[in-house]
């Protein structure tokens, strides 16, 4: 089988500034079904700018992109939609959930624009699989706002599997939450890995890269390392450290 | 994206700011209501100037003495005598296509019956008169050319005139005295109501056009020509060719006459009406500017504050197409709505006038549809700038936008 993502000496050059930024400079690049990506660098480096161009959001300045075996370098703006809504999965740093909708009606959303058409009952029921996928169904109905941070990227990582995406796209998916969320949602996405799902995400917590099977070091918009991850972590095992560590510290805590 | 969706977002994100929505669709309302609400005593009024044009009777053509450009000098129809019984019976022998001829005098007298009087218009006719004018006899008959030609002291009454005057008692058969002439009466007439100058019609009393002249007013000319031609067709060939008749008869004199039509009184007639319809015309498309101006105001804000929103829906799929829909979709219900608020509320505010004032109100469906149909459409105008500018974001600006 062709690696579902395969990019070959891709750059992208921002225009819009004083000075042109070449922010990605000749990234090649293959992913292969079912690989857990962790994309890593600091800030500037041109994560986004790949994640982006990963995306569909954006279009390489050059380069070829085959995602899934189709060329999808030169495709217009509807293709583009298209592709990312079939093809890809979105999640991002700050949720981007739509207010005042429930979790229910944020996960039926890309269905509602595929082109693949589906009855209101066949929306319904596809979305709460995905929210219980992600062990959010009992809070279907809930709004954004009466969400967690944690359980919102839940409801987010829910909407980005419900049309079946080939690959989930992450942008810096724990950046906005705690160590023990952090590793809650980096359980999701290791089940979702198990199930077969590629996933290639951005961090720059080199713990959180070890949940995954392969780390990438992006400087100035070069890939200066890729290596697979040896030591990997477990959300399962974490989460239980984390639980007798706050258990020990509550104990200090009442014995002082 | 489906269009139950569609709607489904759009009242939600309307309903969000429901004291926004309710102001910016105030524009559309006033505008559509106040619109409604005159062209409806705008119709009503000119439903009843049609009636009482159509009350002159079926094709009719009036003859008038006296130039509408004698130079200079303009005294008002039948107001220079130069009109002769000659001219009428010249008509009714020459012109073609005539059904019925009334040469017409007119005067006002005090008539008196059964020991009571009353002021009244007391006017020469033909036999034909009745039905040149449409005009029924309720009981009795009209008077005969015979009584034309003997001169004869009968007459007809207006319905107004026997019930002020022969109100307990069948009044054909009974006599009536003008100037102490006592005139038998024949018959009576229908009631007509009021006219286009606001008289009314039943206050009146016929006398055949020859006693008019000999016995009561002495007068050698007639006021008016009234002349019925046979059918819509050939109004305009009767009318030329009286012109024709009478302007041979004058011999090279200026023309002291005026043949009109009823046509032509009913455009007179309408006239103002078509000057107000024009003037709504003018302040409905102001109103609906304004208020499609309201509208997309609020929505390139809404575009604005809803900008990562946009983003969410374009990075998940959404064409610029479904994104264009959503917006436009929302502008078109909001001023629609705004539509059907105004028209309830111009219906709601004619029926008022009309129950206050009595003034006859008429709500044309075609109106309604109309104001309606506009309100959309400038929805759809004013919408359209504020939804292609969502449709054009670029979906990684709009979600970067804080
Ligand atoms: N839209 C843009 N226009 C111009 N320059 C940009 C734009 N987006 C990012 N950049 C620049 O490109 C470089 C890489 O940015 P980014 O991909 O966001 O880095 P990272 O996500 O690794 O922090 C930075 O120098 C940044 O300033
Ligand atoms: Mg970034």
């Amino acid at each position: 089988m062709p690696p579902v993502v395969k990019i070959e000496d891709i750059h992208k050059i921002y225009d819009s500034g004083e000075v042109p930024v070449h922010a990605v400079r000749g990234v090649t690049l293959e992913i292969e079904r079912g690989d857990f990506v962790a994309l890593m660098g600091a800030s500037g480096s041109g994560k986004s700018t790949l994640m982006n161009l990963l995306g569909c959001l954006d279009r390489p300045t050059r380069g070829r992109y085959l995602l899934d075996g189709i060329d999808v370098s030169q495709l217009d703006r509807n293709a583009l939609a298209d592709i990312r809504n079939q093809k890809l999965g979105f999640v991002f740093q700050g949720f981007n959930l739509l207010a005042r909708t429930t979790a229910l009606e944020n996960v039926e959303l890309p269905m509602l624009y595929g082109a693949r058409k589906f009855t209101t009952k066949q929306i319904r029921e596809r979305a709460m699989h995905c929210l219980d996928i992600v062990g959010l169904s009992p809070r279907f109905d809930h709004f954004p706002s009466q969400l967690s941070g944690g359980q919102q990227q839940r409801v987010a990582i829910a909407r980005a599997l419900v049309n079946e995406p080939q690959v989930l796209l992450a942008d810096e998916p724990t950046g906005n939450l705690d160590t023990r969320t952090s590793a809650e949602v980096m359980g999701v996405f290791q089940k979702l890995n198990d199930e077969g799902i590629t996933i290639v995400m951005v961090t720059h917590e080199l713990d959180i890269a070890h949940f995954c099977k392969r780390n990438l070091i992006l400087r100035d918009g070069v890939m200066v390392r890729d290596e697979a991850v040896s030591n990997r972590s477990f959300a399962a095992s974490e989460l239980e450290k984390l639980s007798s560590a706050e258990a020990a510290a509550k104990l200090t805590g009442a014995k002082s | 994206m489906r269009f139950g969706s569609i709607i489904k977002v759009a009242l939600r994100a309307l309903m969000r700011n429901t004291m926004r929505s309710i102001l910016t669709a105030l524009g559309i309302i006033i505008g559509v209501g106040a619109v409604i609400a005159m062209v409806s005593i705008g119709n009503g009024a000119k439903a009843q100037v049609e009636a009482q044009v159509a009350s002159l009777g079926q094709n009719v053509i009036t003859v008038f003495s006296g130039s509408m450009s004698s130079g200079g000098m303009r005294g008002g129809w039948g107001s220079s005598p130069s009109l002769t019984i000659e001219d009428a019976e010249a008509i009714e022998r020459e012109v073609t296509g005539i059904v019925g001829v009334s040469p017409e005098v007119r005067d006002r007298n005090q008539v008196l019956a059964n020991g009571l009087n009353w002021n009244t218009s007391v006017n020469g006719e033909s036999p034909d008169y009745p039905d040149i004018r449409s005009w029924k006899i309720s009981s009795g008959a009209m008077f005969s050319d015979q009584d034309v030609r003997s001169v004869a002291k009968v007459c007809v009454i207006g319905k107004t005139v026997a019930d002020q005057l022969f109100a307990n008692s069948d009044p054909v058969g009974q006599t009536l005295r003008i100037r102490n002439i006592p005139f038998k009466v024949l018959g009576v007439l229908d009631s007509k109501g009021f006219n286009l100058f606001g008289q009314d019609q039943d206050d009146a009393v016929l006398v055949p056009y020859t006693s008019h002249m000999k016995r009561l007013s002495r007068r050698s000319y007639i006021s008016s020509i009234l002349i019925q031609a046979a059918s819509a067709d050939v109004i305009d060939k009767v009318q030329k060719d009286i012109t024709e008749v009478l302007t041979q008869r004058r011999k090279g004199r200026e023309p002291d006459f005026t043949v009109r039509n009823q046509v032509e009184l009913a455009q007179t007639a309408t006239a103002t009406t078509q000057t107000m319809t024009l003037l709504l015309a003018a302040i409905a498309s102001v109103s609906l500017l304004v208020g499609g101006i309201g509208i997309m105001n609020i929505m390139l804000v809404s575009v604005t504050e809803r900008t990562r929103e946009i983003g969410i829906r374009l990075a998940i799929g959404a064409h610029g197409s479904d994104v264009l829909m959503q917006f436009l979709i929302e502008a078109t219900i909001l001023s629609s709505l705004g539509g059907v608020i105004g028209i309830l509320l111009g219906i709601g505010s004619s029926q008022l006038v009309s129950h206050l004032n009595g003034w006859p109100v008429l709500v044309s469906t075609a109106s309604v549809v109309i104001a309606f149909v506009f309100s959309a459409a400038v929805g759809m105008f004013f919408g359209f700038y504020p939804a292609r500018k969502a449709a054009q974001l670029d979906p990684i600006d709009a979600l970067r936008y804080e």
